[in-house]
């Protein structure tokens, strides 16, 4: 069951409330989602990519991941 | 420890480069396994490629292993460097020719810097 644009927006909104998030795609499959937060201030890619991940809560390519894949671009709010 | 994990951590401690891919290094499977491995065959860095589809044990495995869901995988030097997205910035800003560096891994620095010309 593919995720459509604004259903990944709003988890991460959830996630995120202050952040500048973008989210394209229509295939709900293969998105992309840019957030601009200011949680990510001090963390590396690799950390800040987590938290995301973690805000999707397991739909990402696991067993039922309807999101198979999702290009990320994060940056810390200055 | 399952003896998944065991493997896991015994493959990226016994290897410099490892990239857990769809596919492998001469065959990619996937769009973004195949990028990563593009750029790893081009700047000429040996490494250790792993198919998780030839193994549903490692494919799940790797993802907890991580405690990131999605493949491909780069490890350098047992250290989880990232994915797809991760290491195009890290080529395209040069930070991955810095960790190779770091870590005393060979890469070809002119390839390196084509890369970023030919993306400027």
């Amino acid at each position: 069951m593919p995720m459509s644009a604004p259903e990944i927006e709003s988890l991460l909104r959830e996630a995120f409330p202050t952040a500048d998030i973008t989210v394209q795609g229509d295939d709900g499959v293969h998105m992309a989602a840019s957030i601009v937060a200011e949680e990510f201030a001090g963390k590396n890619r690799v950390a800040q990519q987590r938290m995301v991940y973690a805000a999707l809560k397991g739909k990402m390519d696991g067993p039922s991941g309807e999101l198979h894949a999702l290009a990320l671009t994060t940056k810390a709010k200055e | 420890m399952t003896d998944t994990n065991a493997q896991i951590q015994e493959t990226v401690d016994n290897n410099d480069v490892v990239l857990f891919m769809k596919g492998t290094a001469s065959m990619p499977q996937c769009g973004f396994s195949s990028r990563v491995a593009g750029v790893l065959n081009y700047m000429g860095v040996k490494f250790a490629d792993v198919n998780v589809l030839a193994d549903d044990a490692i494919r799940q495995g790797i993802k907890d292993f991580s405690d990131w869901p999605t493949i491909p995988q780069l490890y350098v030097k047992g250290e989880f460097v990232g994915g797809c997205d991760i290491i195009t910035e890290m080529t395209l800003s040069g930070e991955l020719d810095t960790l190779f560096d770091e870590n005393g891994v060979a890469y070809d620095k002119d390839a390196a810097a084509k890369i970023r010309e030919a993306n400027g």
